[in-house]
């Protein structure tokens, strides 16, 4: 999969730092400990399955979790990068509650998006969209705004079913659900110095 | 302290200084540590100083023992491994040459020196150093005699299944007194409830029965069920063992066995126990049929008499006036000489693990109660069906390592699982027909025939899923049949998630250890290990016997195995024993703890620190007495006498002292030039 | 008892409803809520997919607002499942890893703030109704108890999973919806599914897994019999309610299955008006359900039929787990 961009863009214009010298294959299993909290332990994975067998999102992933480490620990760091797997991940946290081996599993698979997303991997694009549509969203204003975030959604990627869609956003606009007008916080100016020097300290990833 | 020319402070010390191959050698410059101690050790008292490639060989010992008659050596040091592990050999090698075998000290330069260190230079002078302290410590020495404990020839045996039963079995035809106490009301143990046994599928009750019956009519053993151990006292070759026989309510020397009260008792209750929860047994029962004793015993909790006063139908119907209901609970003393443990295993408890749907879907067996299905004594006759009791399934789901191999629940693997779950598959394709699916981690078969089993069981077309199961769903809930089930797993072979609708699943939990293990290791003097199992001596080359003499273990009490090790441990601590009945008399290990009595206060710190109950308090004499067989020689009271009234023998303050002095006797400035290897 | 709220993004729009319940019965429950000050989204799970250290400073700023904000015991309560474990994973992890703790207070520190981890206690609503409080004390203040009312609980994952700090005793088998459904009086269906996930953001991504998660939940829902499903989490709300139009499309299916938030529930039981309780605002309409409520009707047999006991083989002994402190 070709990266979409070479530098990642944030909203708020400035570039975000370019990614760095990836580490060598070997260490990247350090690099999983740098940057998960806590002790991903990825290296006792007995290959068990239970993660891929509770996974709600699993019939619409090319590689189940566990293939995902069994990959990530042959070295095969492209076609980690490449998998569609930590996107569709729903974050249900079923995988690591029942791994016999006690891996943090749903913290890796943000630590691969985040690896995927800073080095200009978005497989798959409505779910890298979707997120960094709400990010932007939040690093404006302090707040997420649904509709905003919903209309810009859809307009890059048209819903399946767009008159059911437009249902329910009219009947949640009628039901008084849905704000017309984004929230704004008193400290924005504040939250964007703080995120900013705060990706100046990111991991290198 | 005196030579052997009787002059006071003249010793004639021989140091032996082994290269140990390369071990050593390759390290520490040994023909330099030799002459130097022998040239700078001499005032000390040592006249000849060797090194040769391995002090352990044979002709390593003989050197000692030529040496101490020829030279006439009234001590001696040798300069190798760990006293762990060669300390006996060169005692032995000084028995023989004529020298007190604790005339002979080491000094481990190997462990403690060439194993640590890759600077020469430092090794050297370090093994220089060391060789110094243990001149100088057994100057110290006293000679000392290994007390005798006469061996008594009885033995008790806890625990009544197939381990106990063979090692009780061994022991009596050796013409030996067992007591075989179990804790239920029959003898046979977890084996008695298996309907087939792998890898063979012999029928469990069929090789059983013969054993059991055999104990039951032996003449050297006395068999006492429905008895628990309720204290343990003494040492090697002398235990008092206090046992309480529960009452049954049942006069053994007149019950014939006939089983008429079982048939009139109105009262049914849930067998937990025998029939783990799925069939039915009265308040007075025998535990099986083929029950050995054959006499039943009476479930007070559980009977209308105890509760209203009314019934007494088993009283009225007993032809040979049995029953005895004023019974009362007795407790007897037996003095044994040594005690094999064969306490068993319990199963995993399946309501741990909610996602598979034990207790909640009719349809969740777990491994046990399949077992008990599959006996044609059973609780539905061996006839496989459905929770209804009458509906055989069309498809069944084995689920392997359920509560074993995770960090949650029990991180070891329980050997048995994988081999009975296949059995399983076997059972199901023959008695049903019903398609069968095995979800595997690993599939562990490996002992004698176990492969051959797995091929075969491969033969008969199950279909063999690699993926720990993630849950197990009510299939009504899915468009399913009403009370079908559906397994969600990764088949981790294709990578893909799978839903599998069954009729029935069967969860292959794990074994633990008896849930008062513990309490039963306290009682016995013994220790567990982390995840509960009783702690073996060494793991591979003593795995029946453990740290406190006199007292073994056998079967699944170590940790989980199958019948053939099991029934191996039971033979091996069976000879165990046998061995030190026949040698009448044993010796003990001579470093023990003594108490000066004058310097005593009787402030009686010491008598709750012995881990191994050894100390006493003479309330006459106001002091505290260590009971030299008990004491193990682990020091604890030595160091916590605040008056210092207790030395350990072989671990004197004045040898202790004497070996720091020779130690520091030695300069050497330890900077180092290269990191310490470890 | 005062506590520090966040209420998170889904509370002020989408939830309204959440946020309507929860302070029409906080006076009665005798907690007060005071908001957090200017408190930010907590990214949900879409910021921490995109950055590391900014995604916990995002969070973090939160905490240290509620650090210098006093009010009464220093607990940060949260409603959203989402928010919740953002907040008690970053609370944890800042404390656990002091490179991660060091990287985010730098970057706190360029707006001017610092959180110091250990000095907020994070806990969700639920949490402090059941174990904090206890659904016996709930059970006392019940007016109109809800007799009749066929209610099955639905958890999703957040709320139990991965639970970091320990607050639930088994996160497979919960017992805090059935013990506050007990408390209200009403009648607790059993819901083999409660914990299973909804899909989360799965609707904007991928609709066919989605729809297919929803079905199984509403039809799940529906076959065990309840009239109403109450839960913890807007968007478990959301995706239920909302897309259940969709799914009913999509499946060709005719199911009508409300759920309301489990605060709802409690305000119904404690006598309040369902609209100050934000009851109305759902889509798939709870009026026909609820016209049940205080009305003497013969219960229909659940449509989910459990063998009968007392032929063949007796079940395994369970535990009675539910309304154990009632």
């Amino acid at each position: 999969m070709v990266p979409s961009s070479p530098v990642p863009q944030n909203s708020i214009g400035k570039a975000s730092p370019p990614p760095s010298t990836p580490p060598p294959q070997a260490s990247i299993l350090d690099f999983f400990r740098a940057i998960s909290p806590g002790l991903p332990q990825i290296e006792f994975c007995i290959q068990c399955g239970s993660c891929g067998g509770s996974c709600p999102a699993a019939t619409l992933l090319d590689h189940t979790p566990r293939r995902l480490f069994a990959l990530i620990r042959a070295g095969e760091i492209e076609e980690v990068l490449q998998s569609n797997t930590p996107w569709y991940c729903v974050s249900c946290y079923f995988c690591m509650v029942r791994c016999p081996q006690e891996i943090h599993i749903t913290d890796l698979m943000y630590g691969l998006k985040t690896l995927a997303y800073q080095r200009g991997y978005t497989h798959n694009n409505k779910a890298t969209h979707l997120s960094t549509t709400f990010a932007g969203y939040i690093e404006r204003n302090g707040r997420a705004f649904e509709l905003g975030i919903a209309s810009r959604h859809y307009l890059r990627h048209p819903p399946a079913d767009l008159i059911e869609t437009a249902r329910m956003g009219a009947g949640m606009f009628f039901k008084g659900r849905l704000k017309l007008v984004p929230e704004k916080i008193k400290g924005v100016a504040q939250l964007q110095k703080i995120l900013g020097r705060a990706k100046e300290l990111e991991t290198p990833l | 302290m005196t030579g052997p020319n009787g002059k006071d402070g003249e010793h004639r010390i021989g140091v032996y200084v082994c290269h140990c191959g390369s071990n050593i050698a390759g390290v520490v410059n040994v023909y330099e540590v030799a002459k130097w101690a022998q040239e700078n050790l001499a005032h000390q008292g040592v006249v000849l100083a060797k090194e040769y490639k391995f002090m352990c060989s044979s002709l390593g010992q003989k050197l000692i023992e030529d040496d101490i008659r020829n030279e006439k050596l009234d001590r001696v040091v040798v300069a190798a491994c760990s006293p762990h592990l060669h300390e006996k050999t060169f005692r032995g090698a000084a028995a023989r040459g004529g020298l007190n075998p604790y005339l002979c000290e080491m000094a481990s330069v190997r462990e403690q020196v060439s194993w640590v260190t890759s600077d020469k230079d430092l090794a050297t002078e370090k093994a220089k150093a060391m060789v110094s302290a243990a001149v100088a410590r057994v100057r110290q020495h006293e000679p000392l005699e290994p007390i005798r404990v006469p061996i008594n020839s009885s033995t008790l045996v806890v625990g009544g299944g197939i381990a106990g039963i063979q090692a009780a079995l061994e022991i009596a035809n050796s013409g030996f007194q067992v007591y075989l106490v179990e804790r239920e009301p029959s003898i046979g143990g977890h084996m008695a409830q298996f309907d087939k046994t792998f890898p063979t599928l012999d029928c469990a009750a069929c090789i059983l029965t013969p054993r059991m019956s055999e104990v039951g009519m032996h003449s050297n053993i006395q068999l006492l069920t429905w008895s628990e151990v309720e204290n343990v006292e003494g040492y090697l070759g002398n235990y008092t063992v206090t046992v309480r026989k529960k009452a049954r309510y049942v006069d053994t020397s007149l019950c014939t066995g006939c089983g008429v009260c079982e048939q009139k008792c109105p009262k049914k209750v849930i067998d937990d126990q025998f029939e783990v929860g799925l069939g039915y047994r009265k308040a007075i029962y025998t535990p099986f049929e083929q029950a050995v004793p054959k006499f039943p015993v009476l479930d007070r909790e559980n009977c209308i008499y105890f509760e209203k006063g009314t019934c007494k139908a088993c009283e009225k119907f007993c032809a040979v006036g049995a029953i005895k209901l004023d019974d009362q609970d007795e407790v007897i003393t037996l003095t044994v000489g040594n005690v094999i443990l064969a306490t068993g295993y319990d199963m995993f408890d399946a309501r741990r693990i909610p996602r598979y749907g034990y207790g909640h879907l009719p349809n969740v067996f777990t491994s046990l109660e399949f077992e008990r299905m599959c006996n044609a004594a059973g609780p539905t006759n061996g006839a496989i069906v459905l929770r209804d009791g009458k509906t055989p399934p069309k498809s069944v789901g084995i689920i392997h390592c359920v509560g074993s191999r995770d960090h949650k629940y029990n991180p070891y693997c329980s050997a048995i699982c994988c081999m009975q779950s296949l059995k399983f598959a076997h059972l199901v394709k023959e008695r049903t027909g019903a398609d069968v699916y095995n979800f595997y981690i690993d599939m562990r078969t490996a002992a004698k025939d176990y492969d051959e089993f797995y091929q075969k069981v491969l033969e008969e077309g199950t279909n063999l899923i690699r993926g720990k199961v993630a849950e197990v769903v009510d299939g009504g809930l899915f468009d399913q049949k009403q009370g079908q089930l559906i397994i969600q797993v990764e088949d981790t072979l294709i990578s893909k998630q799978r839903r599998i609708p069954v009729d029935m699943v069967l969860l292959a939990i794990g074994l633990e250890p008896r849930h008062d293990a513990a309490s039963v290791a306290h009682q016995f003097g013994i220790s567990c290990s982390a995840t509960g199992w009783f702690t073996e001596k060494h793991p591979k080359l003593d795995p029946v016997a453990t740290m406190t003499d006199g007292i073994f273990i056998a079967g699944c009490a170590a940790g989980p195995k199958d019948i053939p090790a099991s029934v191996s441990q039971g033979s091996a601590a069976a000879a165990r024993v046998i061995s030190y009945i026949q040698q009448k008399e044993l010796s003990l290990e001579p470093v023990r703890a003594s108490i000066k009595a004058e310097q005593c206060s009787g402030c009686r710190i010491c008598n709750g620190l012995c881990p191994f109950h050894a100390i006493s308090f003479d309330e006459e004499k106001m002091v505290s007495e260590i009971h030299e067989a008990l004491c193990q020689g682990c020091g604890t009271c030595v160091a916590a006498c605040p008056a210092g009234a207790i030395t350990g023998t072989g671990f004197t303050n004045q040898q202790v002292l004497a070996q720091i002095e020779g130690l520091l006797s030695v300069p050497f400035h330890p900077e180092l030039s290269v990191p310490v290897a470890v | 008892m005062k506590y520090l709220f966040y209420p998170g993004c889904s509370l002020h729009s989408t939830s309204s409803a959440y946020l309507d319940s929860l302070y029409a019965i906080q006076e009665k429950l005798g907690f007060e809520f005071a908001e957090v000050e200017d408190w930010n989204c907590c990214g949900a799970n879409e910021y921490v997919a995109l950055h590391r250290i900014p995604a916990y400073a995002l969070i973090a700023r939160n905490l240290a607002l509620a650090e210098q904000q006093q009010n009464g015991a220093q607990t940060l309560v949260a409603a959203c499942s989402a928010c919740y474990l953002n907040l008690a994973k970053t609370a944890k992890y800042m404390g656990t890893d002091k490179e991660l703790n060091a990287r985010v207070n730098d970057a706190l520190a360029a707006g001017g703030m610092h959180y110091t981890p250990g000095s907020v206690e994070v806990r969700h609503i639920l949490d402090l109704m059941c174990n904090k409080l206890g659904a016996c004390k709930v059970k006392k203040l019940v007016e109109r108890p809800l007799t009749g009312l066929r209610v099955a609980p639905y958890y999703g994952c957040m709320v139990l999973r991965p639970d970091p700090d320990k607050r639930w005793r088994d996160p497979e088998s919960p017992t805090a919806l059935e013990d506050l459904i007990l408390a209200t009086g009403a009648e607790l269906v059993e819901f083999p599914l409660r914990t299973h996930c909804c899909s989360g953001h799965m609707p904007q991504i991928n609709t066919e897994t989605s729809m297919e998660l929803i079905r199984r939940l509403v039809e799940g829902a529906v076959k065990s019999g309840a009239d109403l499903l109450i839960t913890t989490c807007p968007l478990c709300q959301l995706n239920i309610d909302g897309y259940q139009h969709e799914m009913n499309k999509y499946f060709k299916t005719n199911y009508a299955m409300p759920i309301l938030f489990f605060t709802q529930l409690i305000g119904l039981a404690f006598g309040l008006s369902p609209e100050s309780l934000g009851v109305g605002k759902e889509i798939t309409s709870a009026a026909p359900a609820l016209a049940r409520i205080g009305v003497k009707v013969e219960t229909e047999p659940a449509a989910h039929k459990r063998p009968p006991k007392e032929q063949g083989l007796p079940m395994p002994r369970m535990p009675e787990i539910y309304g154990e402190d009632l």
